[in-house]
């Protein structure tokens, strides 16, 4: 079985795994990372979204193969205090009904204002169209991006 | 104030001071084990020693307070608005306290369940009760220090307080407090003097939410555990023949591979090996019963719709003559698919099945019924087992039924060893226990520009509609009316689904009503205001009657004002429908526009009558996702089946509503006094039908089949 060193939250994490297996099953019970959470396993719901060099990315398809020295952001490391501007917008709008699928919504969240910090609400919901919400806090989520951007 | 009898269980009580014998009292053990889910202000200094006063709560002794919440999260904010209503009582700075999620314990607290949308009506006597019989005990340790009359004391914000000036922190006092004699008798605060409940108070676990702390069951990590995965029959009436598991042996990370029932665990050392194993399963299976599908489950219901059912759930005067004699009679048939759940949170256990003691823990709503049940299946006594709640992502029915709970439990058995139970998305899809598919009849007699007849002719797949439904609205409104229910038998597991029932029949009776109302030349508000007002006479005089027809009148008053009912603007198509259920009224309008020929959802207006409203954000919260939901599936929910396998297998063959889709709401509660009703379910009904009746006013045309983007084309 091979091993790997990635780069995941600022840390070096080494961990001897199956070439194809998936970086969410690798943070979830490798490295005991679970606030990445696993929804759909075929990029169709958004809840494993981490950030790969900064960019919005499912990890439930991306495979430890293909991550090299990419850096890997999650949510508990999209800050240091649970204070990045997403985080402290959701809290602000209190987002969360079961909060499930909130983790993935912040992380698709803060890589939009990172590359567009003023996005449009078109902008928003072509970029938050990938995370789905059954709670249904949608309103909630769109309003706590506005937040986050005019900070 | 209010006086009212206590009720508390003495037997803890005494036991807890029997143990106590000093000042000091000892935890129950459980209490004595649990760490602080989360500590709301960081700046709260931990107290060194902690005093039971009772289940629900316990004093530091420098005045932090930790609330047990007693029911399951499911999302539905219980977590945080069940302890907001002891903290109310007790009359405590919130931000003192400390919030954990109770043990199971049926002896301290009752119907420790989520569903129904009852935790906050039925936990709120109880609750305000906790908190109050401790304020008391406070207030009576003090005046005994004190050498004073405990009437002639107060309390604010943790304090108590003598009328000489005397002032003493709760913390101070919740040793001696701790020993006093449980009152009989409580003062309830007025509902004017409330400064917890009615304000809003932020999601308890919002912090390790926001920083993905391990909250849920899926998060799940313990010393020597393995993850398991199931192979289940692929399509519903199969069973297992044999299987070959040489391959799924190979995969790296697979430590064993064991047959439960007609079923295949793969067990590994990661839930990705543990699914890979199941991939590689060959396993040959038998048709045991017939393999079903959609089509003959759509012939055989209509076919029932038009056989006399046996005996009619509700039967007021005779809706046959009234047809007989009527100038027209309005028919209309509405009809919608199964539904999966489709938790965004998978189901899955943690099981530890050892010779001494059986360990369960993870996201659950019944997790009472779920331990007898564990208990039963591997002959044990309920006190060897323990069942731990999790918070839950998400439930809507879906964790009521425990089967998952049960898998792990045999297969940790089966294996000896701690294990995660974790359904893949698709075993959650086609392993579900799915809304029943339904269809509704409805026909109403029109005489003299008068509804003199009304008729509900329910088909859902193996049980009808549960008792009280028959009693909502339009029951009590006309003379002659009758509600009859056919069952078609499946062997496609159904159950519960948030609102059961009501989901689809809010949609279909607000979509028959407003045609009603066109077919007769009448405003549809005005119509459902009159009817209502009809209705109260009986609903007076008829214990069966379960809705209120004045608050229903006064939600509808409420939102038509706020929605401007009648006064869109041009190219805004309303929509107006309102339903009770689950004890709480609700009244929503829907408005939509037409963009490039396709019909876009932009508002629902919500107003909504549950009482006191404990905690607005949640509540309002509530409200938005109910109508989101509910607008979801009514627009493209649909699970079909064809030779037993259902249509979807996951997110890519199966449509959830997402941001692009989903409408602003408002939402507006009626203001009064009355105790609350709850809001996990009520606000999903009347949403489909909102939708419909403006998408009539928007095009012209009317639907009566979910999902109804299939007929329309909706944001595609």
């Amino acid at each position: 079985m091979p091993s790997y060193t990635l780069q995941i939250n600022g840390q070096q994490m080494t961990v001897d795994a199956d070439a194809d297996t998936p970086i969410l099953w690798v943070l979830r019970d490798h490295f005991q990372l679970v606030g990445t959470k696993y929804g759909c396993g075929i990029a169709q719901c958004g809840a494993c979204t981490v950030h790969v060099d900064d960019v919005a990315v499912r990890s439930c398809s991306l495979p430890i193969a293909a991550v090299g020295d990419a850096k890997i952001t999650t949510i508990e490391g999209l800050s240091e205090k649970g204070n990045h501007p997403v985080q402290e917008a959701w809290k602000a709008h209190d987002v969360p009904q079961c909060g499930y699928c909130q983790a993935g919504q912040m992380m698709s969240a803060a890589a939009l204002l990172k590359e567009n910090p003023n996005p449009t609400d078109e902008e928003i919901e072509a970029a938050m169209r990938g995370n789905i919400c059954r709670c249904g806090t949608y309103v909630r989520i769109k309003a706590a991006v506005k937040t986050a951007a005019s900070k | 104030m209010t006086i009212v009898k206590t009720h508390i269980n003495r037997r803890s009580f005494f036991k807890t001071t029997a143990i106590a014998g000093g000042g000091m009292l000892l935890g129950f053990s459980w209490l004595a084990s649990c760490t602080p889910d989360k500590v709301l202000d960081e700046a709260l200094t931990m107290p060194s020693e902690w005093f039971n006063i009772n289940a629900f709560l316990k004093i530091g002794e420098n005045g932090v307070v930790t609330i047990m919440s007693p029911n399951p999260e499911i999302g539905q904010n219980v977590k945080t608005s069940m302890p907001m209503i002891v903290a109310e009582e007790l009359d405590v700075d919130w931000k003192k306290v400390i919030v954990e999620q109770a043990p199971l314990n049926t002896e301290e607290f009752s119907r420790q369940v989520a569903g129904g949308s009852q935790s906050i009506r039925q936990g709120w006597e109880g609750l305000r009760k906790a908190g109050a019989t401790a304020r008391q005990m406070l207030i009576n340790a003090a005046a005994k220090r004190w050498e004073i009359n405990p009437a002639d004391c107060s309390t604010s914000e943790g304090m108590v307080m003598g009328p000489n000036g005397e002032k003493i922190g709760y913390g101070e006092i919740a040793a001696e407090a701790a020993t006093m004699d449980i009152p009989t008798e409580v003062a309830l605060k007025e509902t004017a003097d409330f400064k917890i409940i009615g304000s809003d108070r932020g999601n308890v676990d919002m912090q390790g939410i926001l920083t993905g702390q391990p909250l849920f069951g899926i998060d799940t990590r313990r010393e020597g555990m393995k993850y398991a995965v199931a192979l289940r029959p692929p399509a519903f009436g199969q069973k297992l023949v044999r299987f070959d598991d040489s391959a799924a042996r190979a995969v790296s990370g697979v430590s064993d591979v064991l047959q439960f029932g007609d079923k295949i665990a793969v067990l590994a050392n990661s839930t990705w090996a543990a699914m890979k194993g199941k991939k590689a399963l060959v396993a040959e299976w038998t048709q045991d019963s017939p393999a079903e599908s959609t089509a003959d489950h759509d012939a055989k219901m209509l076919e029932l719709l038009n056989t006399k059912a046996a005996e009619p759930l509700r039967k007021d005067g005779d809706v046959e003559k009234a047809f007989a004699e009527a100038d027209q009679v309005l028919e209309r048939i509405y009809e919608a698919p199964f539904l999966p759940h489709n938790c965004m949170e998978p189901m899955n256990f943690f099981a530890d099945v050892r010779a001494d003691e059986v360990e369960l823990f993870g996201p659950i709503q019944t997790p009472a019924g779920t331990r007898k049940r564990v208990a039963e299946l591997l002959g044990r006594e309920e006190s060897q087992v323990k069942v731990g709640m999790s918070r839950m992502g998400g439930g809507f029915g879906r964790r009521l039924y425990g089967d998952f709970a049960l898998e792990a439990a045999e297969i940790s058995k089966l294996s000896n060893s701690p294990i995660q139970l974790v359904f893949s998305r698709e075993d959650d899809m086609n392993a579900g226990i799915y809304r029943p598919a339904s269809k509704y009849k409805i026909q109403a007699s029109i005489k003299e520009g008068k509804i003199t007849g009304y008729k509900l002719t329910e088909v859902a797949i193996n049980s009808h509609m549960y008792g009280l439904i028959p009693n909502f609205f339009p029951a009590g409104a006309f003379e002659n009316f009758q509600v009859d229910a056919h069952v078609l038998e499946s062997n496609i597991t159904t159950g519960a689904w948030r609102a059961p029932y009501t989901n689809f029949l809010g949609s279909a009776e607000n979509s028959f009503f407003d045609e009603l109302a066109t077919t007769m030349g009448v405003d549809v508000v005005q119509q459902r205001l009159d009817l209502l007002e009809q209705a109260k006479p009986i609903a007076e005089s008829d214990e069966r009657i379960q809705y209120s027809p004045a608050r229903m009148q006064d939600a509808i008053r409420l939102v038509a004002d706020k929605a401007g009912w009648g006064k869109a603007p041009e190219g805004v198509y309303q929509g107006f429908s309102a339903y009770y259920s689950h004890n709480t009224h609700v009244a929503e309008i829907a408005e939509l526009t037409m963009e490039k020929g396709v019909a876009v959802v932009k508002k629902v207006y919500c107003a909504i009558d549950c009482g006191i409203v404990v905690n607005p954000i949640a509540a309002k919260n509530q409200a938005e996702g109910g109508i989101i939901d509910g607008i979801g599936h009514a627009l493209f929910g649909e699970l079909t089946f064809d030779k037993g396998m259902p249509s979807s297998t996951n997110f890519n063959s199966y449509r959830m509503i997402r941001m692009p889709e989903a409408p602003e709401v408002e939402v507006y509660f009626v203001e009064n006094d009355i105790a609350p009703t709850g809001l996990g379910e009520p606000t999903l009904p009347p949403a489909g039908g909102a939708v419909a009746n403006a998408l009539f006013q928007a095009t012209g045309k009317r639907f009566y089949k979910q999902p109804y983007f299939k007929e329309m084309e909706v944001l595609q």
